[in-house]
């Protein structure tokens, strides 16, 4: 449905986006993650033909965006809630988009109703909404052409915790319902909570892609126990491997059932026995996220 | 919690929804997009209330004795002098307000988005025309000279061209300026520009009278235009307007959008 393949965008010696290539099927809520400047909305919006790549391609509905017919119809986009004319009020945006994309004007107030902006919200001006509400009408702007397809750059940013629920809420039925959703954002944890898939990147480069169990899991067991010295010791009678983690856990490389039979035979009472989080992951999130924004990184 | 079903509606539907965008249809967008702001709304208020407060004192001013041309080309004039405004906005609010982040994303084709902008400024130049006459025509009793409804098909032509050269001028500034408020300052210093150096620089007087806008658009509402003033008028046109029209596509086709 969205597939993109071999991006790159250099502005002069930088290259801001280079050799980004995946793929978003119908059905799945893909999250595109990166630290701040890492080339996730550059990518964004030559998907969207509004940045015109200097190398590779992309495809929406298999075809480039700029030959949709009707894009709106086929693709909502999110590209940045702000990029609005203040002047205008809420409901008029939207009504202007509806003209546009020949939506009954019924929808306009469906929509509003969605996104849960109350009409006298709906009657301000944009220049007025505070960000959460500008994300919410950028979101009833993106759904207004009955899409099959979203395209939300950090659509979380400026939402409340009630919001960001809501708004994980909506992406989740939209690809339940077989539509396709590519979001990004720089936080992992907003990412996990609702994609399938994680495509991650810094300085422009994909360093991680694939479905998100697989890239979060794989890390095996986080254990800790009353006695972590008898845990160790029984973890190394049943032949198990384990390093050290936070809090006084121990990370073993196995599956439940064997860390915990270890555990058993040897009398050891245990205080957690749970999927060790992705460390590679969140490591390497977290390695980019410090200092990598670097210019460095990217001259080439 | 109703949410937008992804699946699609019968085919004929799907496939008729999905055919482009027609140029009425966007240029249509366009002009609505023109007074839906606050800033639209106040500037076409403003225009109606002078072309209005000029009508007025004209026609209340004894002794002016007015025929429907000699009172049109007064009337004409605060649309001329603001409409223009509107035009550079329609171009420029687009992009320091990012929303081309928007409208390209809705129409990619950013030709038609263009070419849409002119047609809706020439639509606006026809509809304040249209208004400029019908505030006329009412005021007509009032100011009418002895031949109240003398309107030559020429001075008619030529007032609604002027209209229509200064609210393009606005779009032409707009789209080669891309940038709201350079290029209203322009647009307004321009003339006085012109003026101040025409009468300081004797060699500049003779290029200004084919070259100042202002001044040769002003032929559109004596009442004979020679050839030659068409020509002046033509030249002028050219380079204040086409030129900067065609830069402008340019520009506007090749700059990203961020």
């Amino acid at each position: 449905m969205i597939e993109v393949a071999h991006l790159t965008k250099r502005y002069g010696a930088q290259t801001a986006v280079d050799d980004v290539s995946f793929r978003c099927t119908p059905g799945t809520v893909t999250g595109f993650l990166g630290p701040n400047g890492a080339g996730k909305s550059t990518t964004m919006r030559m998907i969207c033909g509004l940045t015109p790549p200097t190398g590779g391609h992309a495809t929406v509905a298999g075809r480039p965006y700029r030959q949709l017919p009707n894009p709106g119809r086929e693709v909502g986009i999110l590209l940045d809630a702000s990029a609005q004319h203040p002047g205008r009020t809420g409901r008029e945006t939207l009504a202007l988009a509806a003209q546009l994309l020949r939506v009954p004007s019924s929808r306009v107030g469906e929509l509003l109703t969605c996104v849960d902006l109350p009409s006298s919200a709906a009657r301000k001006r944009v220049g007025d909404y505070s960000l959460g509400m500008r994300q919410r009408l950028g979101l009833a702007q993106a759904l207004l052409g009955e899409p099959r397809a979203l395209i939300l750059d950090e659509p979380a940013n400026g939402l409340d915790p009630e919001g960001i629920f809501w708004m994980r809420g909506l992406l989740r039925d939209f690809a339940d319902r077989g539509g396709t959703v590519l979001l990004s954002s720089h936080l992992l944890r907003e990412v996990e909570a609702v994609a399938d898939r994680l495509v991650m990147i810094g300085n422009g480069r994909v360093v991680a892609q694939g479905a998100k169990d697989e890239l979060l899991s794989g890390a095996g067991m986080r254990v800790r126990a009353l006695d972590p010295a008898a845990l160790r010791a029984a973890l190394a009678t049943a032949g198990l491997s384990a390093s050290p983690a936070d809090g006084g856990a121990l990370l073993v490389d196995a599956e439940a059932e064997a860390v915990g039979r270890a555990a058993a035979t040897a009398g050891v009472v245990l205080l957690e026995l749970q999927p060790g989080r992705a460390r590679g992951l969140e490591e390497m999130f977290l390695s980019l996220t410090n200092g990598t924004t670097a210019p460095e990184g990217t001259a080439r | 919690m109703t949410v937008t079903a992804p699946a699609r509606d019968t085919p004929a539907v799907a496939t008729a929804s999905h055919s482009p965008v027609p140029l009425w249809r966007l240029t249509a967008v366009e002009l609505r997009k023109m007074a839906d702001t606050r800033s639209g709304a106040w500037l076409l208020a403003v225009v109606a209330l002078l072309a209005v407060a000029v009508v007025t004192v004209l026609s209340l001013t004894a002794d002016a004795r007015f025929d429907f041309g000699g009172l049109l080309g007064p009337t004409v004039l605060p649309a001329a002098v603001l409409l223009p405004v509107l035009g550079v906005l329609s171009v420029t609010s687009e992009w320091s307000q990012r929303a081309t982040l928007t409208t390209y994303a809705l129409v990619p084709r950013r030709m038609r988005v263009a070419a849409a902008k002119v047609l809706a400024a020439l639509a606006l130049a026809v509809l304040a025309y249209a208004a400029c006459l019908l505030a006329t025509a009412a005021a007509l009793p009032f100011a009418g000279g002895p031949d109240p409804w003398h309107l030559p098909a020429a001075a008619l032509g030529k007032a609604g061209l002027f209209l229509v050269v200064n609210v393009l001028l606005g779009v032409a500034f707009g789209m080669v300026l891309l940038n709201s408020a350079l290029a209203i300052v322009l647009y307004f210093v321009l003339p006085i520009a012109w003026s101040i150096l025409g009468e300081m620089v004797t060699a500049l007087s003779g290029p200004a009278q084919w070259l100042d806008l202002s001044v040769t658009s002003g032929l559109l509402l004596e009442p004979v235009m020679t050839g030659r003033d068409w020509a002046r008028l033509g030249t002028s046109v050219a380079v204040w307007i086409v030129a900067p029209l065609a830069l402008g596509l340019i520009r506007v086709a090749r700059r990203e959008v961020k």
